[in-house]
């Protein structure tokens, strides 16, 4: 049983392999690059004030045009490698049999159809989980220098490996993610026993659950940590709404992946910015001053940086536990239901 | 003599129709039986409640002393060539054989590779460039290399043109002689059955309408009838009585 799934598994597991090689042949000479710009930037050894590194470091590498495309480009490749692990592995291994008839002949050799389907689900679960793996490993190595000074900066922050979109493309949660959505595939095969619409189910079902996992599960997956602390407003760098809300950035919470952050009055309200006269016709001393009288505070939620490993193993045990009971679901339903 | 298969108040049901119902067949080994009946008389669904790829809605059947697919061991008895005879288009003939190896503890490698190189078949052409007659030896090959006690085809000569079909069942006798298997196998047309087979059952609307040895068979129709017949007569008469039958309720 293993040659048979080994033979018929052969001409995508290669295709795997020959792609691996080849991105590991990009990501392996440019990030050796990458981490040479971390290294002449002194941030390995800096310990206080390190802005000014990080900015240094942090400029060389977006000077290249080829840095910010592989960073975004290795969050795609993880975040698709999944999908298409459902799609072109999973989807088909039980609608290509019995679309052909061909499990009417795998079914009469001397090998039960629960063992059939066990070694199958087992064998190309394994080579997703594998595959995914060194991925991963690959492109979250990459990316270490940037993560480690701190983040990829875009537009109003930085991306740190905790925020929900470099989270699920970094460490062991995308190996979760391709166990998942392997066995998503075959189950929606099993059930609907043809391949299109097999496959145009498992990658709903796939991309609804990435969307939920973010946003519904993870944030909860531990209580968040509050915090209220009095908070010098700082005029140039402070953000205002639309609504007249105003909002002080976090800056003493490195890696941290930030839920709220909002401006609070002594009586606990929100704050919202009025009409004051210190600052419309005052000098900036007088405003600061004014602000200074308010005693505001910032109140904010949100997961301490040194949580990042255990919602990585969390969200990794979830996905996992997940396609083990998928998987168990295929082997009972092709052992009991039979499919002919 | 012991039965080979052995069932009782057998039936599918699909939704809410019956594709067969109330079979109870006692077929002693050491036959070649033909299973025949008009299109969508149930062959297959019987054919597949013998291999074990359906489950039955109602009653037992027992093939080869045992339930159908039930362990590796009861697998490893009966050998089954599907309708249409699928294989695996991507695969060489070669690739089958080693599948057949790998799958089976009684496979017999020798008389797989006398087969192949009997039939001139290519072992590094890839099943889906095949001809059907091909394609239908090669899953027979498969079939008979396991060295099963009973042997189950499933219309094998429906897609072959006259001259394979007749080498075909030729082949399938000679086979049968040599590894002393039962078999059965299916047909619509009398006339292929009829080279081969020395057992009948003749299947109509998903009910047994005769089944026996063919040369009783043919006697008890004689002396109904009065009339000398030949079998296609005797089957065409068990069929259109089962009209007259679904006719009158």
């Amino acid at each position: 049983m293993i040659w048979l799934t080994w033979r018929q598994f052969r001409a995508q597991g290669i295709a795997a392999a020959a792609a691996l090689a080849v991105l590991a042949v990009i990501f392996g000479v440019t990030g050796a690059h990458l981490a040479h710009l971390y290294d002449v930037s002194g941030l390995a050894t800096c310990r206080t004030n390190c802005a000014g590194l990080t900015n240094t470091f942090v400029t060389s590498m977006k000077a290249d045009a080829i840095y910010p495309v592989l960073f975004i480009a290795g969050l795609g490749i993880l975040y698709l490698t999944p999908a298409l692990i459902g799609l072109f592995w999973g989807a088909p291994l039980v609608t290509r049999e019995l679309e052909a008839g061909t499990f009417r002949l795998a079914w009469n050799q001397s090998v039960t159809r629960t063992r059939w389907m066990a070694v199958k689900l087992a064998l190309i679960g394994l080579a997703a989980i594998v595959t995914t793996g060194l991925l991963s490993l690959l492109t979250t190595w990459w990316a270490d220098p940037i993560d480690r000074a701190g983040g990829f900066p875009v537009s109003g922050g930085t991306l740190t490996r905790f925020s929900p979109l470099l989270f699920g493309a970094r460490d062991v949660a995308p190996v979760g993610y391709a166990a998942f959505a392997f066995a998503l595939g075959v189950t929606a095969g099993v059930l609907v026993r043809r391949l299109l619409p097999a496959m145009a189910i498992t990658l709903a079902v796939f991309l609804a659950v990435q969307v939920i996992m973010p946003n519904l599960v993870r944030p909860h997956l531990l209580p968040p940590v509050t915090a209220t602390e009095a908070v010098t407003v700082n005029l140039s760098t402070a953000i205002v709404s639309h609504n007249g809300t105003y909002t002080v950035p976090v800056t003493g919470l490195p890696g941290a992946w930030i839920f709220s952050n909002q401006t609070i009055t002594p009586s606990g309200r929100v704050f919202v910015l009025p009409d004051i006269p210190a600052c419309a016709s005052g000098s900036q001393q007088q405003c600061q001053a004014w602000f200074a009288t308010q005693h505001l505070r910032r109140q904010i939620s949100y997961q301490p940086a040194s949580r990042y490993w255990a919602f990585q193993w969390y969200e990794t045990a979830i996905y996992l536990a997940l396609a083990v009971v998928l998987a168990g679901f295929c082997v009972w339903w092709v052992r009991y239901r039979r499919l002919a | 003599m012991t039965a080979v298969i052995e069932a009782r108040g057998l039936g599918k049901r699909y939704r809410n129709r019956w594709a067969l119902a109330d079979c109870t067949l006692h077929i002693p080994a050491g036959h070649i039986a033909g299973l025949v009946g008009p299109n969508g008389a149930g062959k297959t669904t019987l054919l597949h409640l013998v291999t074990g790829l359906l489950a039955p809605t109602t009653g037992t059947i027992e093939v080869a002393g045992g339930p159908p697919a039930a362990t590796k061991a009861q697998l490893a008895r009966v050998g089954f060539v599907a309708q249409d005879a699928p294989v695996y288009v991507g695969l060489s003939v070669a690739d089958h054989l080693r599948l057949g190896a790998h799958l089976n503890p009684r496979w017999d490698a020798q008389l797989a590779t006398q087969r192949i190189s009997k039939l001139s078949l290519d072992p590094h052409r890839k099943a889906g460039r095949l001809s059907g007659g091909q394609r239908a030896q090669l899953a027979l090959t498969l079939a008979i290399a396991k060295r099963p006690q009973l042997l189950i085809l499933d219309e094998p000569v429906a897609s072959l043109d006259p001259l394979a079909r007749r080498d075909f069942l030729r082949d399938l006798t000679e086979a049968t002689g040599e590894h002393q298997m039962s078999v059965m196998l299916s047909s619509h047309l009398v006339a292929d059955l009829e080279r081969v087979c020395d057992y009948l059952i003749v299947l109509a609307a998903g009910r047994v309408q005769a089944a026996g040895e063919v040369t009783g068979l043919l006697t008890a129709y004689r002396n109904r009838t009065g009339t000398p017949a030949g079998l296609e007569d005797m089957v065409l008469s068990y069929m259109s009585s089962n009209e007259q039958l679904e006719g009158s309720r």
